[in-house]
């Protein structure tokens, strides 16, 4: 008997037997269907949380002073001579003064965040506008009360009006918004979206303080943090004699923290995969047992009228994987669709479509079919003839 | 007159000398077969020392009573189940010790076998049902159809080629039976209770269906309980409590 005859008869035989070959395949469905939407969910939140980290920058480094020298503390301009000195390790700086104020337009009042700052700001942070214009060397040089505003406020205090052009008070002092920067959270009250953006040099009747006391610093690379890090802790030193008067620090920490969660979320994940391959595979196990249970007769049959033990085999194999086969293949559809139009659709996370995954939740499952089918099937066709066509 | 009475005595020498080349040709021989089953602590001696010999071309009726240890010995006979102990030659061929896909080997090309509850695949129409002996012999399928549909035609179904087995008669059913049975064309033939599951007009069909089988030169071993069905035959094997009682011609 060759192959392809054997094959032909293992689709006739899936055709006559509608019903319980959709049974096998619905655990095979079942079960590639959801490792491939479950690994896709898991992989999709780590992604989600590392790319909102990585915007923060991970060439980021952040300087705080929060000691006295009774000669003079570090201006911005110190900083940025410091920084032009050492181009080697770091790229950019900017001052970075936050404040809670008071923010008016017309009769409406709100509370938010006021960062002061200068232009290379938007680099090192990935701060952008969406329209406007974003903070100018210009407008540092000549004071401008000029406003960056984020969504959180545009929603909060100008409704429907577009802000640009249109002027504010912040703490009793008059800025013009020139630009509304790009969504970051969700545009709520509280969350990163809720801050006003003034240049460094107009805010000191803002702060209602002179002195600058937190800096970002962008290294060149990431590999070269480390280096800006020492070189501007010695820099600092150098100025307030004392290692308590200052911190630097780097989003290292960050980045550790989100390893962790990154490889807790993949042991999660993996438990998942593994409960729903063997939940599909049990399906699989069972159906298969019974099919060729109930088929004992058949068997038996075949075999009386010239069957050996090797052609019941090759059937039996080539029904399992043929019938595994497909609903691994229609899984990785499903699996695909839930991934596209329900965690796509939620919009909770990116979706992530993971080939390997797929293919080892198809791997995994066609072997189960195959042994489970295989397994029983060897029992019926090592049988006496005789005692096969005695089954009912 | 003369004339006549010499025809009548050349036909008859004829069918004697015809008969006379058919029974130097053994098809079967058993000696001393035994088959003990051990049911739990209980040992089952089924078949007690048989010795038998079929030849080609007879039309063998094995009869008993239900328990009489026939069906042993229609399974021994049509290699299904391999004896305790004996010697089994099948057609020139010592089948006794032989291994399970041998024997298979041995059922597709040497034995066709009708059985009381037919045993046809449900899934299958009668036309697949009829070619799948021919797969297992490796048959190439536009020559198994052929001889498919020859031989559901000669069993008078060739107006029912694709019909499912619960689609038929239960005689018409045991005509498919017979004609997957004689699609290889085996040297032997086994019926298992034939007519057991048919009604007397069916049985009487299927009987007369085995009987111009047996004209046309096939060997057939017939295993009833029924005496009238094996008065049918040529010969009667009565087999009682696992031996032959009984080896008779039918006259």
């Amino acid at each position: 008997m060759s192959f392809f005859q054997a094959y032909k008869m293992a689709i006739k035989s899936i055709k006559a037997n509608k019903g319980r070959s959709f049974l096998t395949m619905l655990g095979v469905i079942i079960g590639v269907a959801s490792v491939i939407s479950a690994v896709a969910f898991a992989q999709g939140s780590t992604k989600s949380i590392t790319d909102s980290i990585q915007k923060l920058g991970t060439n980021l480094i952040q300087i705080t002073i929060t000691g006295r020298n009774s000669n003079r503390d570090m201006s911005y301009d110190d900083l940025k001579k410091f920084a032009e000195e050492n181009s080697d390790v770091i790229a950019a700086t900017a001052p970075q003064s936050s404040t809670s104020a008071k923010v008016k337009y017309g009769s409406t009042n709100m509370d938010t965040t006021i960062i002061a700052t200068s232009p290379e700001y938007e680099n090192i942070k990935n701060v952008h506008v969406t329209q406007g214009r974003f903070l100018l060397d210009f407008d540092l040089e000549y004071r401008q009360n000029v406003a960056l505003v984020g969504t959180a406020v545009v929603n909060e205090l100008f409704e429907n009006r577009n802000p640009i052009g249109e002027k504010i008070k912040i703490n009793g002092q008059i800025f013009k918004v020139v630009g509304i920067l790009e969504e970051r959270a969700d545009g709520a009250t509280r969350s990163d979206d809720d801050q006003i953006i003034i240049p460094v040099t107009s805010s000191r009747m803002v702060m209602k303080t002179s002195s600058i006391r937190n800096f970002a610093v962008e290294a060149t690379s990431a590999d070269k943090v480390d280096a800006a890090m020492e070189s501007l802790k010695a820099f600092l030193l150098d100025i307030y004699k004392n290692e308590n008067a200052f911190r630097v620090f780097d989003q290292s920490q960050m980045l550790e923290t989100l390893n962790d969660v990154t490889s807790s979320m993949m042991i999660v994940l993996g438990g998942i995969a593994a409960i729903s391959l063997i939940v599909g595979g049990i399906g699989i196990m069972n159906i298969m047992l019974v099919s060729v249970t109930e088929r004992t007769k058949e068997i038996g049959i075949r075999k009386a009228i010239g069957a050996k033990r090797k052609n019941i085999l090759t059937q039996f194999i080539i029904e399992a994987t043929v019938v595994t086969g497909m609903g691994g293949i229609i899984g990785i559809l499903l699996g695909f669709s839930i991934i596209k139009f329900v965690i796509g659709g939620l919009d909770l996370v990116p979706p992530v479509y993971s080939i390997p995954w797929a293919l080892i939740a198809f791997g995994i499952s066609l072997l189960v079919g195959i042994i489970f089918g295989l397994f029983p099937a060897y029992k019926a066709a090592s049988l006496k003839p005789i005692e096969a066509l005695r089954t009912e | 007159m003369e004339e006549h009475r010499e025809e009548c005595l050349l036909e008859h020498k004829a069918v004697q000398e015809g008969r006379g080349a058919t029974l130097t040709e053994t098809l079967i021989e058993i000696r001393e077969m035994w088959k003990i089953y051990q049911i739990n602590q209980l040992q089952v001696q089924a078949l007690k020392n048989i010795n038998l010999s079929i030849k080609k071309n007879e039309f063998v009726a094995i009869v008993g009573p239900s328990g009489s240890g026939k069906s042993t010995l229609m399974n021994m006979l049509g290699c299904l189940d391999t004896p305790t102990s004996g010697t089994y030659i099948l057609d020139n061929e010592e089948v006794s010790n032989l291994s399970d896909d041998k024997l298979a080997e041995i059922r597709s090309k040497k034995i066709g076998f009708i059985f009381q509850s037919f045993n046809l695949i449900q899934k299958l129409t009668a036309l697949e049902n009829v070619e799948l002996p021919l797969i297992y012999t490796g048959v190439k399928a536009s020559e198994r159809i052929r001889r498919a549909k020859l031989a559901l035609e000669d069993v008078g179904l060739g107006q029912r080629l694709y019909h499912k087995p619960n689609e038929l008669s239960g005689g018409q059913q045991q005509r498919v039976a017979i004609a997957r049975a004689l699609i290889n064309n085996p040297p032997i033939i086994f019926a298992d209770e034939p007519t057991g599951n048919l009604d007397s007009k069916s049985g009487v069909e299927i009987m007369n269906l085995l009987k111009e089988l047996h004209k046309k030169g096939n060997t057939i071993v017939l295993i009833t309980h029924d005496n009238d069905i094996a008065n049918q035959a040529e010969r009667v094997i009565r087999i009682s409590d696992g031996t032959i009682v009984e080896d008779r011609q039918v006259i």
